[in-house]
């Protein structure tokens, strides 16, 4: 397509849009609680009322509040409405332009979201994800457009490298530099590589993202390609979420019709296509090397690095892989320039970051906040703290690699260092709170078992490593351990950490090792004489 | 070529650019432990045994393993510190305790490479528990056997078989402590229509799970040197000169 | 790309009549054409012919090493080490607990434990009936609305353990057709 019948293709969908805009979400959650049905709805709501050409219904993805979907938006009056019905559908219309309807209102201006920065959400439950035409109007893929036609490749690298962005996957690599490091290759054939597989157990950010806005991080990996100087990009998607592989197939074939992706995007000389490719199930192919095994058709186990993806990647090329939060930060820095983005944070952590906010708070959904924010703004403002009156015992970070953070260290900023001084990491996003109920050894045991059953199985300390702390954790939980067996499970912990091939066995002692650094009573307690 | 200069246990060593850590080491007299790796075939730094700790600027150390670890300039490598026995002893020990390791009755007895890992790292028991796995013995094949409670997946047979024969006979199949190797779709060995029966991979394999039916034990150990011999000679051509 | 909507090639007579009498066969054939039929492929092709077969038997294992020239025991190495993929038949129904961390500190275990004395099926297997089958998952992306189970695709929220039993024993009670 033409770049002007593009901009008319904007010009009609701004204005096709009506006074009023009653916005569904559509996430995995809010779908899961009918939100579809009440979509249907308001829009036949509105028909009867006769308003079809003021209301427009949309259906939009995650709004944040996951916990009291379905959530229904109604702009640009900002009414909230939580824990929608069907039967509230005709309500909910005759209130639009006044009045009040029969539905439980919510409060789109209290501290969940008032405590929160979208950024990488920005247009999560504003545009819908199943219409490119709603991103190409929100100002989508208009940095794309810049970039190609202001910024050469180095410019662009340099770009990302003052902004500070670091990786958003858990390592927290500095992006610039790996961009780098691809630009730097020689010419010749280069990928990159979205690694959406999320594979941690309480996470949703990832997913909300691609299901909210895909076009955004189609858009940032255009922009790395052209900046790497790569044609073809890759996502590699859990297999478990098929409405996600719906809406970034629907997405890359969109973004291919309309020329935003292809050859010659944008009347310029940049070709890059996207694919997409499914996993089935494996949380280590959400490490790099393994990924790159899965991606190539072989079984997902990790290969020893060096040599690094960045200079052999996929079948043998240099390959550029970023996590999604990572890509969908781009269009946002190019847009805001480098240096606005550099200021929102702490001095070694720029931006924002998203988590999914979820397990004993009465609050739970997407939440995205400056880096540096105290997890206790996190957990008991925006969260509202522990449910039923209970009180906070500890939140997890990291998922199976990281750790537990306990409440008397809630004041910690959420930064890359800050988490690991605690023995957790920022790992991608997950954030589960528990409260007093919670049994830290079994939080343990549960963490172990996961890595016991996702280990790939090939280096010798993870394989048969996990499955014996699991039985000491069994053992130590019930009662049934001697201190002789605390002693061997710690130092077990050690070689796993040190000694196996990749990050999942290097980090699956972690949620054990910062239980006992900050729980340690619950395990001595437990043990018996012997 | 360039040649990189290091120490190795206080030895001042050299090594040809893109030779690995273990490869400089051999050369020059010192022995690292290694039961994944085996001359001929490539290297997946799977065992972690020839882990050695290298010196990082700054102080401390980090660990690498030496097969798959690439020797570099004015690199300071030990390969026999407290720490690294220590797991060395605990990695053979899990490998006893995954499977069913009873050497008394296992026909490769004095002449397996985990035993003689056993001995020369100094592991007298074992400090986890034994999983006992139920594990079968498949005896399809009119010449070999295969007995999965001696399998330590290395994968040196399913590397043998697909770089060396060409068959690609064994793959892995499953994941973590239930992986198993297996021939073709996890059919009996003898009903292998890619097995060309060559025994490369009874000459790779360094426990008893992959044996001759009919030999004695004694044959197995110089059937291993055999492997690499074979390799080697097709590398360099001597085959065909 | 878009993949051919008709079949390329030598395909007789439309779509439909594979020699070997099973027309899922086509869809397979399909899917490796889609990709030229690269070895790189094979996990796609794979969830191909589980989405059309609902398992992997041995004989599309066989079929697709054939059709990819690939050693057989590689791909049941890879068919093996994914969690999705399946070499038995799955049951009428289908049950997925969710034991993502979320709903692991919300409590899933218990109710796992009760549909797994209800039902008398453990994770992965089916019962010996062929009525259901019962499978974890870790999270299933509605951690918001933590216990989640999916029950034959659609997900429920705010699980406990009687709702979902109340649910199962629906699917024994009109599940005589
Ligand atoms: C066991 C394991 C699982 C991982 N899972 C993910 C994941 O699900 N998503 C992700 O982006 N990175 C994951 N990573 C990190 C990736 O290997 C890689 O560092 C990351 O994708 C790089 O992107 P970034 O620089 O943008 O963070 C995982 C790493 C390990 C060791
Ligand atoms: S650490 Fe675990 S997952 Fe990683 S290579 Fe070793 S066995 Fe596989
Ligand atoms: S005998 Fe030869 S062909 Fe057969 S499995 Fe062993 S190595 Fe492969
Ligand atoms: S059969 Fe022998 S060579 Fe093959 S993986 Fe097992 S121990 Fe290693
Ligand atoms: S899924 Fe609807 S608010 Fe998050
Ligand atoms: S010999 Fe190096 S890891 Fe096995
Ligand atoms: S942990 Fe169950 S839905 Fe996320």
């Amino acid at each position: 397509m033409e770049k002007n019948e593009l901009v008319s293709l904007v010009e009609a969908e701004r204005a096709s849009r009506r006074p009023v805009q009653v916005r569904v979400c559509t996430a995995s959650a809010c779908l899961a609680s009918r939100s579809r049905e009440v979509a249907g709805r308001l829009r036949s709501a509105a028909g009867r009322a006769g308003m079809v050409d003021r209301v427009d219904v949309r259906e939009v993805g995650c709004l944040r509040l996951c916990s009291a979907g379905p959530l229904v938006k109604v702009e640009p009056e900002g009414v909230l409405y939580e824990r929608v019905g069907v039967e509230q559908a005709d309500s909910i219309v005759g209130a639009i332009g006044g009045g009040r309807a029969e539905a439980r209102i919510g409060d789109p201006s209290g501290p969940f979201f008032a405590r929160q920065l979208p950024m990488v959400l920005e247009n999560s439950g504003v545009v819908e994800p199943e219409r490119i035409e709603s991103y190409l109007a929100a100002g989508g893929y208009g940095q794309l457009d810049r970039v190609l036609r202001e910024l050469t490749p180095e410019e662009v690298v340099e770009a990302i490298t003052r902004s500070g962005l670091r990786g958003r996957g858990g390592a927290g690599y500095p992006s610039g530099l790996k961009w780098a490091t691809v630009a730097k290759m020689p010419p010749g054939r280069k990928f990159v590589i979205c690694n959406a597989d999320e594979g941690d157990p309480g996470a949703f950010m990832d997913r909300s993202v691609l299901e909210s806005d895909p076009q955004r991080v189609l858009e940032g990996m255009a922009i790395a390609g052209y900046a790497v100087g790569a044609e073809q990009g890759y996502v590699y998607l859990r297999g478990e979420h098929p409405l996600t592989i719906h809406r970034l197939r629907l997405a890359i074939d969109q973004a291919r019709r309309l020329g935003v992706l292809g050859s010659g995007i944008f009347d310029s000389r940049f070709n890059f296509r996207i694919d997409l490719r499914i996993g089935a199930g494996a949380y280590v192919c959400g490490e790099e090397t393994a990924l790159m095994a899965s991606i190539e058709g072989r079984r997902g186990t990790p290969q020893p690095r060096p040599p690094y993806p960045a200079q052999s990647g996929l079948w043998g090329s240099p390959t550029l892989i970023n996590n999604v939060e990572t890509l969908a930060n781009i269009p946002a820095i190019l847009r805001e320039g480098a240096e606005r983005f550099a200021r929102i944070g702490t001095a070694s952590s720029k931006g924002t970051k998203v988590f999914a906010l979820a397990g004993n708070v009465c609050r739970s959904g997407l939440v995205e906040v400056p880096m540096g924010t105290s997890l206790r703004t996190i957990v008991e403002e925006i969260g509202g703290g522990a449910p039923e009156g209970r009180s906070i015992k500890a939140v997890q970070t990291g998922g199976p690699s990281g750790g537990c953070i306990p409440a008397s260290q809630l004041d910690t900023p959420v930064d890359y260092e800050s988490l690991k001084a605690l023995g957790s990491i920022m790992g991608s996003g997950g954030m589960i709170v528990m409260d007093d109920r919670a049994d830290m050894v079994d939080v343990a045991r549960y963490f172990m078992e996961f890595c016991r059953d996702e280990s790939c199985g090939k280096c010798i300390p993870c394989r048969a490593g996990t499955v014996q702390l699991h039985r000491m954790l069994v053992r130590i939980r019930d009662g049934q351990a001697t201190r002789d067996e605390l002693h061997r499970l710690e130092r077990l912990c050690e070689m796993v950490k040190h000694a196996s091939l990749c990050g999942l066995g290097q980090a699956a002692p972690s949620p054990v090792l910062s239980t006992l650094r900050f729980f340690r009573e619950e395990y001595e307690s437990r043990l018996t004489g012997g | 070529m360039s040649v990189h200069t290091l120490r190795i246990d206080e030895k001042d060593v050299s090594a040809r650019a893109g030779q690995t850590i273990l490869e400089a080491a051999s050369e020059n007299g010192i022995s690292i432990p290694t039961l994944c790796h085996l001359e001929g075939l490539s290297n997946v730094g799977a065992c972690r045994l020839c882990l050695v700790e290298v010196a990082v600027v700054g102080g401390g150390t980090r660990l690498a393993a030496a097969c798959v670890t690439a020797a570099a300039e004015e690199m300071v490598i030990q390969t026999d510190t407290d720490r690294l026995r220590e797991y060395r002893k605990m990695i053979v020990e899990l490998l006893f305790a995954e499977r069913n390791h009873v050497c008394s009755v296992c026909v490769a007895n004095n002449h397996c490479e985990l035993q003689e890992m056993a001995v020369s790292q100094g592991v007298d028991h074992v400090r986890y528990d034994y999983l006992e796995p139920r594990c079968d013995v498949d005896l399809s094949h009119p010449r070999f056997g295969l007995d999965h409670n001696r399998c330590i997946l290395c994968t040196r047979c399913v590397r043998a078989c697909d770089e060396v024969e060409g068959a690609h006979t064994w793959d892995v199949s499953g994941r973590g402590t239930l992986s198993r190797v297996v021939t073709d779709l996890n059919a009996p060995w003898g009903a292998s229509e890619t097995c060309t029966s060559c025994g490369k991979c009874v000459m790779a394999c360094p426990t008893g799970a992959l044996f001759h039916q009919s030999s004695t034990v004694s044959e197995m150990i110089h059937e291993r040197t055999r492997l690499s011999f074979l390799v080697d000679a097709r590398e360099k051509k001597q085959w065909h000169a | 790309m878009n993949a051919p909507t008709k079949a390329v090639g030598q395909d007789e007579a439309g779509s439909g009549s594979h020699p070997s009498g099973d027309d899922r066969f086509a869809r397979i054939d399909e899917a490796m054409r889609r990709h030229r039929f690269e070895q790189d492929a094979l996990i796609e092709v794979l969830h191909a012919a589980q989405e059309h077969f609902g398992y992997l038997r041995a004989d599309l294992l066989q079929y697709i090493a054939h059709g990819l020239k690939l050693p057989p025991s590689r791909v049941h190495g890879v068919a093996t080490f994914y969690h999705l993929f399946t070499l038995t038949p799955r049951g009428k129904h289908t049950c997925v607990v969710c034991t993502g961390t979320a709903c692991y500190v919300r409590g899933v275990e218990r109710l796992l434990a009760a549909i797994e004395s209800e039902t008398g099926a453990v994770p992965g297997r089916t019962t010996p009936d062929g009525r259901i089958t019962l499978e974890v998952a870790r999270c299933v992306g509605a951690c918001g609305i933590a216990p989640v189970v999916v029950f034959d695709g659609n997900a429920e929220g705010s699980q406990t353990a009687e709702s979902a039993l109340d649910r199962i024993r629906k699917w024994n009670d009109h599940g005589e057709e």
